[in-house]
């Protein structure tokens, strides 16, 4: 068998060149694929579709009925629970529904929150009031939790401006 | 004062300190670079929630629907009315997909996760809700991006 011998030199030449146009490369794609994703959460609703099968529930939740009306951009124009209009915005909205409620977890059960807006308005403020609704954040030991005011959010039959 | 010549016929500078640089920032960006699926839409941009809270366990077979501004809904990539025929039989259709991947027993639980543009009329996110219903969902997930207190 022939071994081919090798030209001995003192340092072994390495060609940088291809390698840092490769990483380069790398670089560069990895980068252009970075994106910031945000981070995105859930308004969990139940929403059956035959109404008869809430008949099953022992105790009728009470109902609180929400209505948005909307300005003709879409923008929130008024508000009002139970009939009496809110002004102070979903921060009083919130503070009332805290009133009914409450604090204690035990009696979420007992409210429904219904929802009744304009076709037109966006549906940022829906949201919103959802939040405003659903509870709020509390730090506890530095920790964002939820404490939960309403749970039960239904929808009414939205209302067509114009026909 | 005195030049010193540095005349060579090649200059080598040192590469390691600048390759240990570009390794590190490959590596960086590799992790943070994720590749899960995300349905998210250029379309669509989700109003913000203090308490959107990602969902603590994945959903089983979710079907996302999205919503445009102008209340026209995105169905696995395509664009329809509302009120289209077309909308009507995908829905028929995805749900008895997801009843056949979850079995008989979990087809009530199957979600729909709702993804509205932020000014998307409301009463079109709720046509859609209605349509759904009659097709047999119930569980809807009203989709809402996190949002960051004073930061």
């Amino acid at each position: 068998m022939k071994v081919r011998k090798r030209d001995k030199t003192d340092k072994i030449e390495l060609q940088m060149t291809p390698m840092i146009d490769i990483v380069f490369q790398l670089l560069v794609f990895f980068i252009m694929t970075f994106n910031i994703v945000e981070v995105e959460g859930d308004f969990n609703i139940l929403m059956p579709g035959a109404p008869s099968t809430e008949t099953l529930t022992d105790v009728a939740p009470v109902k609180l009925p929400l209505r948005m009306t909307a300005d003709a951009q879409g923008n929130l124009a008024t508000m009002t629970l139970e009939g009496s209009p809110i002004t102070g915005g979903f921060d009083e909205l919130h503070q009332r529904i805290l009133g009914k409620v409450g604090e204690g977890s035990s009696s979420e059960g007992d409210y429904e929150v219904e929802i009744q807006c304009d076709f037109e308005l966006k549906y940022r403020f829906v949201i919103d009031a959802i939040t405003a609704v659903r509870g709020r954040l509390k730090k506890i030991d530095g920790e964002d939790e939820v404490i939960s005011l309403v749970e039960k959010i239904r929808f009414a039959q939205p209302v067509k401006k114009g026909g | 004062m005195r030049l010193q010549k540095q005349k060579k016929e090649d200059a080598e500078g040192d590469m390691t300190p600048m390759i240990d640089i570009v390794f590190q920032l490959i590596a960086f960006f590799m992790v943070l670079v994720n590749f899960t699926k995300v349905d998210a839409d250029d379309r669509v941009k989700l109003p913000s929630s203090a308490l959107a809270k990602p969902p603590e366990q994945k959903l089983k077979f979710p079907v996302t629907l999205q919503m445009t501004a102008d209340g026209m809904v995105i169905l696995g990539g395509d664009l329809m009315d509302v009120e289209s025929p077309d909308l009507d039989n995908r829905l028929i259709r995805e749900r008895r997909a997801a009843g056949e991947k979850v079995g008989p027993g979990g087809i009530d639980e199957v979600p729909v996760i709702i993804r509205a543009h932020e000014l998307a009329p409301t009463g079109k996110v709720q046509k859609l809700i209605t349509l759904c219903q009659s097709k047999g969902f119930q569980r809807f997930r009203l989709r809402a991006k996190e949002e960051t207190k004073g930061g």
